[in-house]
């Protein structure tokens, strides 16, 4: 295990960010601290590199207690959400920070520098300012920077959130891409669950200062400890009062086994996908198929249509019915 | 923006913008340029020679040096509290901190004069404390200590009152990526927050060296202005006036004003963006 946190508690005031909270984080791995705000994941990175300290607890890393160790001895590389770019220095300097610290020689610092640039696409960068850089470019820099130091782990607060759309996506792949070269035992705080299913191996969900569920991005989709997981992870909606996620809901156009009767309230054609939502009995629900079940079935609002919960055998095909398939 | 708006906006606001101007010249003008312009006049009246002798005597000679070394000394004490105020502000919270926001203001409130007595109040050579220091063949009062104390403390608000702003714009996450990569407090305060607020901690320091050498009223009562030992150039012009020596009162106030210009320009390009 590269990091353990044991029964760690901070308060800040009388709000409790972290509650007895436990987490092992493996060597090597890519590990997503996913919650809401407020549920204390970045507090817990922080407490793990030495920015924040815990009321209760102990923090080991890499196999030396770490709870009373300053954050500059801790060896950690940490990327803040707003870059914290060192805005007096050019870009290669501030690669260069943490080298120049340890008094490493020139030639080395210079050629680690030019290394690291060149692993995130910064080379003809190198003499610019952070001001002159894009929000994109910027965190790549944080993270060249972060890793010039040859880090036991790397942590990431909220890495692309500051970031557009379209660049966060980009970053994302290449976060991971980037893992793979590495290899450096990496924790990064997102509360997009998005995110944390396409970059990390493996999640681990926390709100209200506890830690709710921990496994690989399939067993937290798939066998959700609670309510709140399940939610979180992906849209769900709910038939007869029971949570369900909306590509999980079957419809017909005619009465089947187990099957109740629905109007469609309203229809959106998101692209690919189609959101269909339904009234049942008072209750309101809603089904995400496909743009080709959509047309088949021919559904229209104030149609009436047959639902029920398609098998928990998955992936989810069609079933008996010609007529009847699910997402 | 359209051009049609931005004309309307020019024309309705025509006359109000002119009163206003004509009212803020004429202000400054019967406060500050007509006195001033009349001591250049004066000054220069007789042409240069008498200026540059004035100038040039042993007590006006001397007066400047004791300003220089008074303002020296006021300015690294006020660089280097300001500096540790304001980080002891903006970077930590602790008991009192409402307190020490407000102190630190006192000066702008409380006339030098009171300053100037009340340190007289508890240096004095008749105090318990002054005879303490005296015995260790340490005077404050009517000596440059007491001075120094005194134009200190006038600009106590000066460096803290630029510094603190930019240190709470400029945040602390550089400086705790400084301390992720290793750096011990006084490397990041050194390689990070130093450079960071450069700008507006020179602007600081213009402020509070204009201000020392100005001061009068504090310095006048501390120094007990003994002609030829403890007599700044303030209190040189005021007493060179009051014994009929004009043209040396003038000639020292035309100095003043110049170097006070020149800090104030000076202030004006390191001036940080935020305040400008």
């Amino acid at each position: 295990m590269s990091i353990i946190v044991r029964d760690v508690s901070k308060k800040f005031g009388d709000f409790a960010a972290l509650d007895d909270v436990s987490v092992e984080i493996p060597t090597g791995s890519l590990t997503a601290l996913l919650g809401p705000s407020g549920g204390g994941k970045s507090t817990l990175l922080r407490v793990i590199a030495g920015l924040e300290s815990p009321d209760a607890g102990e923090v080991e890393i890499e196999g030396r207690d770490a709870t009373g160790m300053p954050a500059q001895d801790r060896g950690v590389g940490f990327v803040f959400q707003h870059y914290a770019a060192f805005k007096h220095l050019s870009v290669a300097r501030n690669v260069a920070f943490g080298l120049e610290i340890r008094k490493r020689p020139k030639a080395e610092i210079k050629a680690k520098v030019a290394e690291l640039l060149e692993l995130v696409h910064l080379e003809q960068f190198a003499h610019r300012y952070p001001a002159q850089l894009s929000g994109g470019q910027r965190q790549r820099m944080a993270l060249a920077r972060a890793l010039a130091v040859e880090p036991a782990v790397l942590l990431l607060d909220e890495p692309f959130g500051a970031l557009d759309a379209q660049v966060r996506k980009e970053l994302r792949a290449w976060l991971r891409r980037l893992h793979d070269q590495v290899h450096v035992t990496t924790v990064f705080v997102t509360h997009d669950q998005e995110e944390a299913m396409e970059v990390a191996d493996s999640i681990v969900v926390m709100a209200g200062g506890q830690v709710r569920q921990v496994g690989t991005p399939d067993e937290l989709y798939d066998e959700p400890a609670d309510d709140f997981v399940m939610s979180f992870l992906g849209p769900v909606t709910r038939l007869h009062g029971e949570l369900v996620r909306p590509h999980d809901i079957e419809l017909f156009t005619e009465p089947h086994t187990e099957t109740s009767a629905a109007t469609v309230v309203r229809v959106t054609r998101l692209g690919f996908e189609v959101r269909v939502d339904l009234e049942r009995d008072g209750e309101e629900l809603w089904a995400q198929v496909t743009r080709g079940t959509c047309e088949q079935l021919g559904i229209v609002e104030g149609r009436t249509l047959f639902v029920r919960r398609s098998a928990p055998a998955r992936p989810v095909l069609a079933t008996a019915s010609g007529s009847a398939v699910a997402g | 923006m359209a051009s049609a708006t931005a004309y309307a906006g020019t024309r309705r606001g025509f006359p109000v913008r002119w009163v206003l101007r004509l009212l803020v010249l004429a202000y400054l003008s019967l406060l500050l340029v007509v006195p001033v312009g009349y001591v250049l006049f004066r000054t220069f009246q007789h042409g240069l020679t008498p200026v540059l002798d004035s100038l040039t005597t042993a007590s006006t000679v001397h007066a400047f040096q004791i300003t220089g070394v008074v303002a020296f000394y006021a300015v690294i004490a006020n660089t280097v509290f300001g500096v540790a105020a304001a980080l002891l502000l903006v970077r930590h919270s602790f008991r009192g901190k409402r307190v020490l926001n407000a102190l630190i203001d006192l000066p702008i409130a409380v006339s030098p004069v009171v300053v100037g007595l009340a340190l007289v109040l508890v240096y004095g050579r008749l105090t318990g404390v002054g005879k303490a220091l005296a015995h260790l063949g340490i005077s404050i009062i009517f000596s440059i200590p007491g001075m120094v104390m005194a134009t200190i403390f006038v600009c106590i608000p000066l460096v803290v009152r630029a510094v603190a702003p930019v240190l709470e714009e400029i945040g602390d996450d550089q400086e705790q990526a400084a301390a992720t990569l290793g750096a011990g407090p006084l490397q990041t305060f050194l390689r990070i927050t130093l450079p960071s607020i450069r700008g507006a901690l020179a602007y600081g320091v213009v402020l509070a060296l204009a201000r020392s050498l100005g001061e009068y009223g504090a310095v006048s009562v501390v120094s007990g202005r003994l002609v030829g030992r403890t007599q700044t150039v303030t209190l040189l012009v005021q007493e060179r006036y009051q014994n009929f020596d004009q043209q040396t009162a003038y000639a020292c106030a035309v100095l003043l004003v110049l170097v006070a210009v020149i800090a104030l320009l000076i202030s004006r390009v390191l001036r940080p963006k935020e305040l400008r």
